[in-house]
């Protein structure tokens, strides 16, 4: 077994959802199913191998244009407007200009 | 069901020669809607005071003799995790059931700087998460070509109503087949471009190193017009790539002497539908007699594909969709405390596939378990990237299945999760590898369903792909 109802408790805790104790049951029989799948890439010798931290090709590094491709991405840290508040409060389920409310936060 | 009449140049060419005006068309499109939607379930929301607007201004100009932009009029329909302002956008889920984006996505605001008059929202798996549209909050979308069969997913809403003539052209998101998947089972074309080709900006975050932005449209060449315009560097978009952004129409009418096409076994080996194979095995040929030089090769990885995407795409889920906790926009459900409130609100909010994959997620990034799952599926992913990378050394694009099997009915996989994430094998490794792909039709099955053929070609390599399925589009190939 991969993953024991003590681990679903705590995943659920981790990740803020509130299971009902069928969820729990259910997403225990399919996060094991699915995870004893995923054991396949442990048939895989890793070692050796970077971790994917990019998606496309880097240019490498001293080729002509590399600089300039790489300079290219980054803006130039200007301000520029960003007048949003309203428009975005606007969607708030509880908003108290120019807060968003919360219940408490801190217990006594 | 309704086939699709128009495209971007036929309304082009009706608009210029005043058979009809924007507005009329307009107005066509959305009683076609009224008519189908009931049955489809593919559009969420309709936008007609932003898509009248549009096409006044469309005949404003046309009245004026002005020289009209390339979608000028053009209907077309948006995945709901794109955001449009004041059009709602729920992602296919309960928690954002009332949300209304701010502001455009950049593909939303240059389509429409282009002309094109946006009807709607269309359905799709909660937060793009599923491969059949049967995950969306609102209901299944159909599949307009066999009505008890599924869309494909997520963006089964997008492929239906450019399959069924409900839009010109629609925007869908793929993460890990999400688009290809429900074009081939739809039957029209469908691409993926590049990883950063398209911005994301106003793309509601599913996995944020794997989602990318395309179009569905009717041929190919509405597919290289449409990409043409929506591809490019976006300043609001750090991953949007600065690479130039060539005319990808230019490109589809060259022939195609000596492109050699890589066809890798491990695409048509266990778990293929023997029609789906017979149907891509004639694509192929037709590719040849076209003028490709067919050469076998192998990918070796392909089977760890499936492992690899499970484990990234639900952690990055995990981590983007935290920010659905009831306190800045869409669904809040009270609680006593804060905590109880995130809880309460996500808790309700999410349906059972969302919930699922973020337990996921949050499983393989949690202490103890980062290393053995997460960062070893990184290194898996190196290597599928890498087996992508050695197959492009020796062929130009590479030929596959874009799915192991035609539409399956509506309810027949619901029941286990893992099988229906199988079914993905033949699409998620180049969402891996961050390559662009297109699904394009390859005939029907004997029971009249569509098969869907893709090419893969590498980054940045759109118009090679668009050049080839324009060359099997015009050779009758959609239908062999």
């Amino acid at each position: 077994m991969k993953i024991t109802r003590e681990e679903v408790l705590r995943v659920a805790q981790l990740a803020h959802l509130e299971l009902s104790a069928d969820e729990v049951e259910m997403y225990r029989g399919q996060l094991d199913e699915i995870l004893t799948y995923v054991g396949k890439l442990e048939q895989l010798d890793v070692a050796n191998i970077q971790p994917m931290a990019q998606i496309l090709p880097q240019p490498a590094a001293g080729t002509a244009g590399s600089q300039a491709d790489t300079e290219s991405e980054l803006r130039d840290d200007i301000l520029g407007p960003c007048n949003v508040a309203d428009a975005i409060l606007a969607q708030a389920p509880d908003a108290v200009k120019p807060f968003f409310r919360v219940p408490k936060v801190i217990e006594r | 069901m309704p086939a699709p009449t128009w495209t971007i140049s036929s309304v082009r060419e009706a608009l210029v020669t005043k058979q009809l005006s924007a507005r009329e068309l307009t107005q066509d499109f959305y009683e076609h809607i009224a008519d189908e939607n009931p049955t489809l379930n593919a559009y969420l929301a309709l936008s007609p005071d932003r898509a009248y607007a549009q096409a006044d201004r469309v005949d404003t100009a046309i009245a004026k003799g002005d020289v009209l932009p390339a979608l000028a009029g053009v209907p077309v329909a948006i995945k709901d995790v794109i955001s449009t302002t004041g059009i709602i956008t729920t992602c296919g889920s309960k928690i954002l059931q009332n949300y209304i984006p701010p502001y455009d996505a950049t593909a939303v605001e240059r389509l429409e700087s282009a002309g094109a008059v946006i009807l709607g929202k269309t359905n799709c798996d909660e937060f793009a998460m599923g491969s059949s549209n049967e995950n969306s909050a609102y209901g299944p979308v159909r599949n307009p070509v066999a009505l008890d069969r599924v869309p494909g997913g997520s963006s089964g809403g997008s492929a239906a109503v450019v399959a069924a003539g409900l839009a010109v052209v629609s925007l869908g998101t793929d993460t890990g087949g999400s688009i290809r998947q429900p074009g081939a089972f739809c039957g029209v074309p469908a691409l993926m471009p590049t990883y950063g080709r398209v911005s994301r900006y106003g793309l509601i975050a599913f996995a944020s190193s794997l989602d990318r932005i395309g179009p569905f449209t009717t041929n190919v060449t509405d597919a290289a017009s449409v990409l043409s315009i929506i591809a490019g560097h976006d300043p609001a978009d750090s991953t949007s790539a600065a690479t130039a952004v060539p005319n990808y129409r230019d490109q589809v009418e060259t022939p195609l002497d000596g492109i050699r096409i890589g066809i890798p076994e491990e695409y048509f080996g266990e778990g293929i539908d023997a029609e789906v194979k017979t149907k891509v095995e004639a694509g192929i040929a037709l590719l040849e007699k076209l003028g490709c030089k067919r050469v076998p090769i192998r990918m070796p990885h392909t089977e760890y594909a499936i492992a690899t995407y499970y484990v990234v795409a639900t952690a990055e889920a995990s981590s983007n969709l935290a920010r659905y906790d009831g306190v800045r926009y869409g669904l809040r459900v009270s609680g006593n405390t804060l905590m109880d409130m995130y809880r309460k609100t996500r808790e309700v909010g999410f349906g059972p596939e969302v919930k699922r994959r973020i337990m996921l997620g949050t499983y393989v990034l949690s202490a103890g378990y980062y290393d053995a799952y997460y960062l070893r599926a990184q290194k898996v992913r190196s290597l599928i990237a890498r087996d992508f990378a050695e197959a492009f050394e020796k062929v130009d694009a590479i030929i596959t299945p874009t799915a192991p099997t035609p539409a399956f009915r509506l309810g027949e996989r619901t029941a286990d999760p893992l099988q229906m994430y199988l079914a993905d094998i033949y699409t998620v490794t180049g969402s891996l590898a961050g390559i662009p792909g297109i699904s394009i039709p390859c005939g029907r099955t004997k029971a009249t369903l569509p098969v869907g053929m893709q090419i893969f070609a590498p980054h940045f390599s759109e118009g090679r792909i668009l050049q080839i399925a324009h060359a099997f589009e015009t050779s009758n190939g959609f239908n062999i």
